[in-house]
């Protein structure tokens, strides 16, 4: 399972990119491969405020619907609006192209509630065991 | 449609195979407290012959608009119903199936909703249009409630007095929140677009229009939607008659964002005032907002074409707390008979059909004005349904006019109090001219 080993992640199947004050978020590579083929991603809008473990959006595939949480509280300032025409970009490159969301985090300490790469993947071993 | 009862034996072999003793012992579960202990207050059976001497007593004390001359509209349009349409909508291909949920067998009724569906979208001139709600009015409220999610912070509804006031009630019913509703007078029977100015506010998701409007005038509604979109609103067109859509220019020409109607116009009889059929129609950009079963076209996995529910997560059995509805069903049978309908009159009947319609009000318009005592209160173009305004309470002339065997209309008193004596009044291409001139007799001498 690919899980990149500079990325922070969440029970939720969500991973997190923090530079400079921006968490940049999206889906794993598990969660892609679950869900199947992406038809649609509803986003917040820009300038909206994001609570930690509240919803903030939905990705649709061809066989279900999930409620995408957020790993982290803050201000929505980027989503990837190229999704919109083509979702299948998630499935297709989850790390980089298929980002979903980029915030201005509130509160920092959040961050260490987060899995690393190491303790993800020794959950979806567990989840899937 | 048949019907197979049980047999004793069957009922017998079912009890058995449950372990009951008789029928009697299915009803263990009901307290004997509340029980009725037998069918009292219901009479003894009759023969046959007798039964339809009662139910024929009973049907003519029943006044039918096709034994009298029927002016009534509002809302509800008669208009001549082809046998063609009759007959091919009673089939039973098209009367006994049910909800199309598994594609590969019901390629039929799939079929025929997406062509109901084609078709509405080109008479209302707009790029999606669900399988249809239940009517008109429901289809507005659930109007209002798409444009509240689509503008998310905005939860405010306008609506113009000159739109049908049972709409407007279910509208409001349905929004829950009475100051979530601002209502616009229409003194003059045409919409105000200087109070519309200052009821527009960062809190309106959506401005109300109906074409033709509830006074049956016809107006040019650019400017409305022009107003509401520099707003940040939308515009929502209610079309309770569209055949009205067969001459004029249709809400997605001008400005719509989401356009409904009824379609009882279309192929359906009057009866009662039912069964109706909802329209319910909007842009592309918004259709997974759209409440209602949408039917897709597709191609399957050998390329061929097939048709399909699509966008199901709009709905309730997919989604419960995010569904753009509590609607979980359609009008199937009345979509398929309006799809019949369009079929055989085509684009170039529709557009015979209301020119004769707009013509044979027109005369009604002008031969009921030329009665002393009669005026008309509001100005402007109308296509087939017009107000006239006489000396006495409209009750009392349409009273009047009743025990003569002519329906006038429907008094407007009903439910503005202001216009007691103002009468809306409808003629299509039902009402012959003899009967136009009748009734305008008959006014003549009820008021002089």
């Amino acid at each position: 399972m690919n899980a990149p080993d500079d990325l922070k992640y969440t029970k939720e199947h969500e991973w997190v990119r923090y530079e400079n004050g921006i968490a940049t978020i999206g889906i794993t590579d598990h969660a892609q491969s679950s869900l199947g083929d992406i038809v649609y991603v509803e986003f917040p809008e820009e300038g909206e405020t994001v609570t930690k473990d509240d919803t903030y959006g939905v990705v649709e595939s061809v066989k279900a619907v999930s409620d995408c949480y957020a790993p982290l509280s803050g201000k929505v300032v980027d989503i990837n609006t190229p999704l919109t025409d083509n979702p299948e970009t998630i499935n297709e490159d989850c790390y980089g192209e298929g980002w979903m969301l980029k915030v201005e985090l509130s509160d920092e300490s959040e961050l260490d509630d987060l899995m690393d790469h190491d303790e993800y993947k020794q959950f979806v071993a567990e989840e899937t065991a | 449609m048949r019907y197979i009862p049980h047999t004793p034996e069957e009922i017998s072999e079912m009890l058995a195979a449950i372990g009951a003793k008789d029928e009697e012992a299915l009803l263990a579960g009901i307290p004997k407290g509340m029980r009725s202990g037998g069918m009292h207050g219901v009479p003894a059976g009759m023969a046959e012959q007798q039964l339809q001497g009662h139910l024929s007593s009973l049907a003519m004390k029943n006044r039918t608009m096709s034994c009298a001359s029927s002016f009534l509209g509002c809302g509800a349009y008669r208009h001549y119903v082809p046998a063609a349409v009759s007959e091919l909508a009673s089939r039973s291909e098209f009367v006994t199936p049910y909800t199309p949920y598994q594609p590969e067998l019901s390629q039929g009724t799939l079929q025929a909703i997406f062509e109901y569906q084609s078709q509405i979208c080109r008479l209302f001139a707009m790029d999606v249009s669900n399988a249809s709600h239940y009517s008109g009015a429901t289809a507005a409220a659930d109007a209002a409630l798409m444009a509240r999610r689509i503008a998310k912070r905005r939860s405010r509804v306008i609506v113009p007095e000159n739109m049908h006031p049972e709409y407007r009630h279910v509208v409001g019913t349905v929004v829950a929140s009475e100051d979530e509703v601002t209502l616009l007078p229409c003194p003059a029977g045409h919409f105000d677009c200087a109070a519309l100015k200052g009821a527009l506010a960062g809190d309106v998701a959506a401005v109300f229009v109906q074409l033709p409007n509830f006074f049956g005038i016809v107006e040019d509604l650019g400017d409305v939607a022009d107003m509401a979109h520099e707003a940040g609103s939308l515009l929502i067109a209610v079309v309770p008659e569209p055949l009205a859509l067969g001459i004029l220019n249709p809400p997605g020409s001008w400005g719509a964002d989401i356009a409904v109607g009824e379609g009882l116009s279309l192929g359906l009889p009057v009866s009662f005032g039912g069964p109706t059929l909802g329209i319910f129609t909007a842009r592309q950009e918004h259709v997974r907002n759209m409440p209602g079963r949408i039917c897709g076209r597709t191609a399957d996995a050998e390329g061929r074409a097939g048709y399909v529910l699509t966008l199901a997560t709009r709905e309730q059995h997919i989604r419960r707390e995010r569904a753009t509805s509590n609607i979980c069903s359609n009008q199937a049978l009345c979509a398929t008979t309006a799809a019949i309908y369009m079929s055989l009159m085509g684009s170039q009947g529709m557009r015979e059909l209301a020119t004769l319609n707009a013509a044979k009000a027109d005369y009604a318009k002008r031969t009921l004005a030329a009665v002393e005592g009669v005026a008309l209160p509001f100005e402007g173009p109308t296509f087939n349904e017009f107000v006239i305004e006489t000396r006495e309470p409209a009750g009392d002339v349409l009273a009047k006019l009743a025990d003569e065997g002519i329906l006038g209309g429907v008094d407007l008193g009903k439910w503005m109090p202001h216009m007691e004596r103002r009468i809306l009044v409808c003629a299509t291409e039902m009402n012959a001219k003899e009967e136009i001139d009748g009734y305008a007799a008959a006014l003549g001498r009820i008021l002089n």
